[in-house]
């Protein structure tokens, strides 16, 4: 028994990849959950709009790195974020003048918004195979890793070594700044309360002379930069291939409906509560299990509860079982 | 029917037979019997929305079980494999069964520490379960892994899977409904979304049952194989009377064939439909939606109801698909998307006309032929803006790659133009 | 569905994990091209007839008004059109015929929104609360149109409402019904209105938090802002009126200070039970 190897191992394998994935989800369903929220729709081209801003951030790196330009040890496509977010915004804004402004004139019930974000999803899916094509991009450059495991275990003379990936590192740390910086706006500034009080009580915000369009605005800058955030990071970490982020739309809404819809807090728990359970559940435990049990009751299988390509089963599963017994989500009643 | 209904399919029957003219009447004969398919999707789905608002994402789902219906169908039995491990995996099952069961007595029936109870009879049961399915797949699994490597089906006529797709598909409605609608606020959309992937999931990894992405080919058919027309004299003798070469006219032949089949369940689906409608019934549906709390106070059961219309609609899903996959003769389980069954299925519904049966058909249809057409059609688009530039450069040879992501691009322009400018659909419900 | 708004038409669906329900609901009223001068103060709502949207008339020639220091009240049996009175004052009602002036300015025309910049405060009967903002953020958002320093304002609130300084960082929701309403004037407050409206601020409430909150409504009068209000406990409510509007199905039915009318046998009679 080596309880310590263990711990690598499990942390290798499962805590450190669960905790950039569940990183990227947060800043995924942290982007539903505001639209939820603000605009009382569940946005169905989230993922496209992720891929979106992802594609603008990888066309901008290729330019950086054509012009010789790079940013040391650290991807290139974090220089290019910027630039990323900001075609993503004006793509979005260009969406709400186009498609969703027209529907709040008119009062429109939430579930037709919800029809027109399926078309704005499908063109947003052709606008991106159009441009970048359907394979798989892979757009991360600079130092492969923050800890290999060959250091660590040099380290520490364990058995087991454990190797944190800098795309792993820089999704975590670049994950708290923005839900920081996101927490200080919403709570902080006279907009983002007056994003919040919309969402809470529309009538009473126009009483107290929020301009509705003003905040819609607002949100939708938010969720742009969120989305490319989100994708961009998803992207560095494992690769980026268009149809892949149309399917992040189920995790990231069982995120947002697990944590409590409309909450952002609850986006954020419910982020690494569905990654947790999604890597824990598909990865193959033996190591783990090879390292605290007597060698006698050493499993001989693989001990991987389902295969990986069953991960849309564990997020739907916590996803109805939260719904069965707290319809409301683990932050309920809290709105924006 | 009035006149503007007459006027729009009078169009659609005018793309196809311009198709026919133009392309081939087999191209136009294989848009036609696909577009039969879409239509009754369609008709399942506008069942949902259209009759009470139910926001089916999971549409895709729904016609991967009729598919695998059909496989477990009509497919030839493999006996050695069901010998070598059948019995195992349909005690898994029962197992697995069992042990949903008894969570449900234990939650239902137990006071104190039900919660722990329920997640020791689900991890026990779990893994039992695992520990009996494990060695029958892997058992079924051996058995000719090349061509076969599954349990077969019950080789029964092909025309018989598809009542068991729509049952498949409905007794998965129904859990997913009772789950899902009994919810103090209904969470359907998300449990569809979510069903349907793990559907696919399932038909992708579960090697045993109907081979996973290995595909099965060469499912029966119902209709007549082209070479057996060619080689029948009398055959022959009617194709060239018509003025046609015998390979041509059996492939006709044969389409028409399945147009034939196809055609009657969708008649008989819109009959059915229609009358149900007009039926107290259907009144009853109406009122639900039109106003749920009068109707709650009337001593309507609104979630019974709701249950009902969304078995009933999936099972219309189910059905196309078992259809789809008897036409296409195969499973290929890494075909299904969602963008292109369900989302598309939505599409039609919208720009057919919410609430409106006809309008759900003219909707598969017309959004059928278009998904099909656009491809060529952008490319030629693509073939007239890249005219004037200079070969081999790099953005022509972009340009004329992308044409095939038009048809993506067109169908939502397509759905927002619709719902902008006609919310109700080309056919509005009356 | 024949008619009406297709794309308000969601076919039934209640589904919460794609749409959100309880969007805004509040419709800006038509002005009439008929505006009426028959009387004078400096809030009035004067000779308005008309209804919601294109139903039927719900006040006819009604005539509501308030000065400087006064608290204004209109009493009347359920379904006399008294919220409606004050909606229509607010810019919320299609009227027919006569006009709102305030300050001697010609409003009629306004927006709901416009009139608030315009110095109207208006506390809505429900809802009129950001539940899950703190009681502070609440006094914030009331001052949003306000560019300059309102800390002053806030103090003044607290001081007027002390209960709200003790729970100003608590989520306004999680108040009691009686400090709700405290909340809900505080935040009307904020944007320092030349007008106060409150429609049945005690709606809701027990004796004991009814009582209490007159206090602080009389108390709040005495800083000078005309307040007019709508109430259903009609006795409690003219004892400190200093006008009192009786209205029976959208029309003036007596009018007079608040004791004229506790005084008067016909009023008595029919609306305050003997």
């Amino acid at each position: 028994m080596e309880p310590l190897d263990a711990l690598v191992a499990f942390a290798n394998f499962v805590l450190v990849p669960g905790a950039a994935y569940g990183a990227q989800l947060a800043l995924g369903a942290l982007g539903v959950t505001l639209i939820y929220g603000i605009l009382r729709f569940s946005n169905f081209a989230h993922g496209d709009t992720m891929a979106f801003g992802t594609m603008a951030v990888i066309l901008t790196t290729w330019g950086l790195q054509s012009a010789g330009i790079g940013f040391g040890p650290l991807p290139t496509a974090l220089l290019a974020l910027p630039v990323g977010i900001a075609a993503c915004a004006v793509l979005v804004l260009l969406t709400d003048r186009a498609v969703y402004r027209f529907y709040r004139a008119k009062k429109a019930a939430p579930v037709i918004f919800v029809i027109a974000s399926l078309g704005v999803m499908f063109v947003y899916n052709g606008l991106v195979r159009f441009i970048i094509g359907v394979d798989d991009q892979s757009f991360a450059d600079g130092e492969r890793f923050l800890i290999s495991a060959r250091d660590f275990k040099e380290m520490t003379g364990l058995e087991e070594g454990l190797a944190i990936k800098t795309t792993q590192g820089i999704t975590v740390v670049v994950a708290v700044i923005v839900v920081v910086v996101l927490f200080w706006f919403l709570n902080r500034t006279r907009t983002g309360k007056s994003m919040r009080a919309y969402s809470d009580n529309e009538d009473l915000a126009l009483l107290s002379g929020i301009n509705p369009e003003r905040v819609v605005v607002y949100t939708w800058l938010i969720v742009a930069a969120l989305a490319t955030i989100a994708g961009t990071l998803y992207g560095l970490d494992k690769s980026f291939k268009p149809f892949t982020y149309f399917q992040l739309l189920l995790p990231i809404f069982a995120a947002a409906i697990v944590g409590g819809l409309g909450s952002p807090l609850g986006a954020i728990a419910g982020g690494f509560v569905i990654a947790f359970a999604e890597v824990t559940i598909t990865y193959p435990l033996k190591k783990v299990l090879g390292y605290l049990m007597p060698e006698a009751l050493e499993p001989d299988g693989l001990v991987q509860l389902l295969s990986t390509d069953y991960k849309f089963a564990v997020s739907f599963v916590i996803l109805i079982i939260v719904l069965l017994f707290r319809p409301t989500g683990l932050f309920a009643g809290k709105s924006v | 029917m009035n006149m503007r209904a007459i006027l729009l399919f009078a169009f659609v029957a005018l793309l196809f037979i311009g198709t026919g003219f133009v392309q081939s009447w087999n191209v136009a004969l294989t848009i036609f019997n696909m577009g039969l398919i879409s239509a009754i999707m369609a008709l399942g789905v506008n069942m949902q929305w259209g009759y009470a608002g139910l926001f089916n994402v999971g549409v895709m789902g729904f016609v991967a079980l009729g598919g695998l219906a059909t496989v477990l169908v009509a497919s030839v039995p493999n006996t050695e494999a069901l010998s070598a491990g059948g019995l195992r995996i349909a005690a898994a099952l029962a197992l697995g069964g069992a042990t949903i069961l008894a969570a449900i007595l234990a939650w239902t029936r137990l006071r104190r520490y039900r919660g722990w109870v329920v997640a020791a009879i689900l991890f026990a049961g779990f893994f039992l379960f695992r520990a009996v399915l494990d060695p029958g797949v892997a058992a079924v699994e051996a058995v000719n892994p090349a061509r076969a490597g599954n349990i077969g089906g019950l080789g029964l006529p092909v025309l018989l899977a598809w009542p068991v797709g729509g049952l498949l598909a409905a007794g998965a409605a129904w859990i997913i409904g009772k789950t899902a609608l009994g919810l103090r606020s209904d969470y359907l959309a998300i449990a569809t979304l979510g069903i349907a992937e793990i559907i696919i999931a399932v038909l992708k990894n579960e090697d045993w049952m109907a081979r996973g992405v290995k595909n099965v080919i060469g499912l029966p058919r119902p209709v007549p194989y082209e070479v057996d027309l060619q080689a029948s004299p009398a055959f022959r003798e009617v194709v060239t009377e018509f003025g046609m070469d015998p390979v041509t006219g059996s492939t006709i032949a044969v389409k028409l064939a399945y147009a034939g089949l196809f055609g009657v369940v969708l008649l008989v689906l819109i009959w059915l439909t229609q009358a149900a409608l007009a039926s107290p019934w259907g009144r009853m549906m109406r009122a639900i939606r039109d106003n749920e709390v009068a109707a709650e106070a009337m001593g309507k059961d609104v979630t019974r109801r709701h249950l009902q219309i969304f078995i009933l609609g999936s099972a219309v899903v189910g059905m196309a698909g078992a259809m789809m996959t008897t036409l296409d003769g195969q499973l290929t389980p890494g075909t299904y998307q969602p963008l292109r069954y369900t989302f598309l299925i939505w599409v039609m519904v919208i720009v057919g006309g919410s609430g409106n049966n006809w309008g759900a058909v003219l909707g598969g249809f017309l959004v059928w032929w278009l998904w099909v057409q656009v491809e060529p059609l952008g490319a030629l688009l693509m073939q007239g803006i890249t005219a004037g530039m200079a070969d081999g450069s790099w953005l022509k040879a972009h340009l004329q790659d992308a044409a095939a992501h038009m048809r993506l691009l067109t169908m939502g322009l397509v759905l927002l133009l619709v719902l902008r400018f006609s919310p109700r659909g080309l056919l509005p419900e009356k | 569905m024949s008619g009406g708004n297709a794309y308000q038409d969601d076919r039934g669906n209640k589904d919460r994990s794609i749409t959100r329900a309880g969007g805004g609901t509040m419709v800006r009223g038509k002005a009439p091209a008929d505006r009426v001068t028959t009387a004078n103060a400096f809030l009035i709502g004067d000779s308005m007839t008309g209804g919601y949207g294109s139903g039927p008339d719900i006040l006819h020639d009604c005539t509501i008004a308030v000065d400087p220091g006064e608290i204004a009240v209109i009493v009347g049996p359920n379904g006399a059109g008294k919220s409606t009175a004050m909606k229509a004052i607010f810019g919320m009602l299609n009227l027919k015929r006569g006009s709102v002036r305030l300050d001697g300015e010609d409003i009629t025309a306004l927006s709901p929104q416009d009139r608030v910049v315009r110095g109207m405060g208006f506390v809505p009967q429900t809802s009129n609360i950001f539940t899950s903002l703190t009681v502070e953020e609440n006094l914030e958002m009331g001052a949003f149109i306000r560019r300059d320093d309102f800390r002053d304002t806030m103090a003044q609130i607290y001081d007027l409402f002390p209960i709200l300084k003790d729970k100003r960082r608590q989520p306004a929701g999680e108040l009691s019904g009686g400090q709700r309403q405290q909340v809900a004037v505080g935040r009307a407050l904020m944007t320092k209105p030349k007008v106060l409206m409150l429609d049945e601020p005690t709606a809701g409430v027990s004796p004991i938090v009814m009582d209490e909150l007159f206090d602080r409504i009389i108390e709040v009068s005495r800083t000078g802002i005309p307040i007019l209000m709508v109430e259903q406990n009609a006795r409690q409510a003219l004892e400190i009126a200093d006008r009192g509007y009786v209205l029976v199905q959208g029309a003036n039915a007596h009018t007079g200070t608040g004791k004229e009318l506790l005084a008067d046998d016909e009023v008595r009679r029919s609306f305050l039970g003997g």
